[in-house]
């Protein structure tokens, strides 16, 4: 007489009915939410709108940052272009990270603002997105875009972004890959 | 003679070119597909682009297929310590061919009659004079027993792989393909008796010609609608054989790595692959050929459509010809598609699963299917 090893007794054991345990009726069940979903994503395709979940990575953001999000950090300009930044190193100072290096510059021609950056550094290898810049500074030149710096980098060197990045955000643009295509959310 | 000769050369060469095709396309299908199907983008990097221009051709990432190959074709090609490396060498090639040879059977149209289509051509119509080619390979009155045999043959290579590797998943893996392909190609073959039995022909040309006809008035006289069980028990079977998800415990990723081929690198790995897809693309063939008419749209015949009204539409042959390709062709892809859905949907079976799944489920469902298919054709046949 063989004697049947003592299995353990699950709370949840899963309790299918025969309609469930005849296999076939859930497997055409399980296909046609599958088949269901490819097709509404296939017909948004082909009216033009987007299917999928997921975002073409650099080329689109996504568009459910908060809109009060701390990302990727602005100097904001003066009228004539020139950044609105006076030099003054509070930012630097109060930075927990230590990752913003500035080098001041001065000229005398222009006498309502003589000093401003020559060099704006920002290491993003070390930044830890606090805000603290944006709220030591007192004349509103450093801001932070609800964006998040989207830049890959293969060494630690190519985390630095400066002024001129800083002051314009060139995204990497690739014609291979114009998207959002037609209308779609930035 | 030279006339067959130049008909047959052609004719196999469609044929490559279509399997090579879809064994490319459905990498991108099944990767897009699947991406599809979850919500998600997919494969959509690679590109070619127009030299000397920065016009980059993407086309929803077409071209991964071309550049997995490429990649596939200029790795190392490593070797393990093997002790039979004639086995290793060759175990990618006997899962390949047989693959591709498969297909010389099926019919992927009707009959050409080159007299009738180059009319106009006096010089050429008069060379053939009035010879008549049905677009199949190989017209063999055993076309489902070579179909079988050379199925068969693909069990070999899984096995010869494992064997061959001197590694332990690969043994494992070769051993559960073995016994899995051996079951369920036995329930592939007791499916499709009932087949035979209804045509009673194992010719597929013959059993794509019967499935022209008018069922009950109404219906298209195609297998799935004299035999669905059949078709649904067939389909099965056949994922199977393929070894696919849900039944790819012979290759199952989190327990044996990648199974028999786990020791394939390179485009020996790539071959393995490529038969898996092709594999794909006959699988739907078969059953098109058995299940869904064939070449045919409903109602047609190589004449033109008979619809149940008895209302007939005559076609030109180039017409005809050019219709029943193109369907045969369409046809498979759905099946095709239809079978990734089904490998992005299930949950891969647990080992004694499978096998209690074949023959305490599958195979008792296709004797019954088959007995009440003999039942049904002798009565009718002796009572009518």
């Amino acid at each position: 007489m063989s004697t049947r090893p003592v299995r353990r007794e699950y709370y949840n054991a899963p309790e299918m009915s025969w309609w469930e345990r005849s296999y076939l009726p859930e497997i055409v069940r399980g296909l046609s939410i599958t088949g269901g979903v490819f097709m509404r994503n296939m017909w948004r395709w082909i009216t033009l709108r987007k299917g999928a979940l997921t975002t073409y990575y650099p080329e689109e953001t996504r568009a459910d940052f908060a809109p009060r999000n701390r990302g990727k950090h602005v100097l904001t300009q003066r009228p004539d272009g020139r950044p609105q930044c006076i030099a003054c190193n509070l930012c630097a100072t109060v930075c927990p990270a230590r990752c913003i290096e500035i080098e001041a510059g001065f000229d005398p021609a222009d006498t309502a603002h003589p000093k401003s950056p020559i060099r704006f550094e920002i290491d993003y290898s070390r930044c830890i997105f606090c805000g603290m810049c944006v709220e030591a500074c007192p004349e509103d030149a450093i801001r932070m875009a609800k964006e998040i710096p989207d830049f890959p980098g293969g060494d630690r060197t190519d985390m630095w972004i400066s002024l001129p990045e800083l002051l314009t955000w060139h995204p990497q643009s690739d014609v291979a890959k114009p998207y959002p295509p037609k209308g779609g959310p930035t | 003679m030279i006339q067959d000769l130049v008909v047959t050369i052609v004719f196999i060469s469609y044929a490559i070119g279509v399997l090579m095709t879809f064994g490319l396309v459905l990498t991108w299908v099944e990767r897009k597909q699947g991406a599809v199907m979850s919500d998600r983008i997919g494969a959509n990097r690679a590109y070619l682009r127009i030299p000397f221009t920065q016009v980059k051709l993407v086309w929803w990432g077409l071209f991964h297929g071309l550049a997995d190959g490429l990649k596939m074709l200029v790795k190392e090609d490593w070797k393990p310590a093997s002790y039979d490396k004639l086995a290793y060498a060759i175990a990618p090639w006997v899962t390949f061919a047989p693959v591709l040879l498969v297909f010389a059977v099926i019919p992927f149209g009707g009959t050409f009659r080159p007299a009738v289509l180059f009319e106009g051509v006096p010089a050429i119509a008069a060379w053939f004079g009035d010879r008549t080619y049905p677009l199949q390979i190989a017209r063999l009155d055993a076309g489902l027993l070579i179909v079988f045999a050379f199925g068969g043959i693909t069990i070999i290579g899984a096995m010869l792989a494992g064997w061959s590797s001197s590694n332990k998943f690969s043994l494992l893996g070769a051993l559960r393909a073995g016994s899995q392909m051996i079951s369920y190609e036995l329930i592939m073959g007791l499916t499709v008796l009932g087949v035979i039995l209804i045509y009673g022909t194992v010719d597929l040309g013959a059993i794509a010609r019967e499935q022209s006809g008018v069922l009950l008035g109404f219906l298209p006289a195609w297998g799935i609608f004299l035999q669905p069980f059949a078709a649904i028990l067939f389909l099965t079977a056949a994922v199977a054989e393929n070894k696919r998800i849900p039944f790819d415990l012979p290759e199952a990723e989190s327990e044996l790595i990648a199974g028999y081929f786990t020791e394939y690198s390179a485009m020996k790995m790539g071959l393995f692959m490529f038969a898996e897809f092709i594999e794909i693309a006959i699988i739907a063939a078969l059953f098109t050929t058995l299940f869904l008419g064939g070449y045919n749209l409903p109602f047609m015949t190589d004449a033109g459509f008979v619809l149940p009204g008895g209302k007939t539409i005559a076609l030109s042959h180039g017409v005809v010809l050019v219709t029943q390709v193109v369907v045969f062709l369409a046809k498979v892809f759905v099946m095709c598609s239809f079978q990734i859905l089904v490998r992005w949907t299930l949950p891969r079976f647990r080992y004694d699963q499978l096998l209690r799944f074949a023959w305490k489920f599958m195979f008792p469902l296709a004797l019954v299917n088959l007995c009440v298919t003999v039942l049904v054709v002798w009565a009718l046949r002796s009572f009518s």
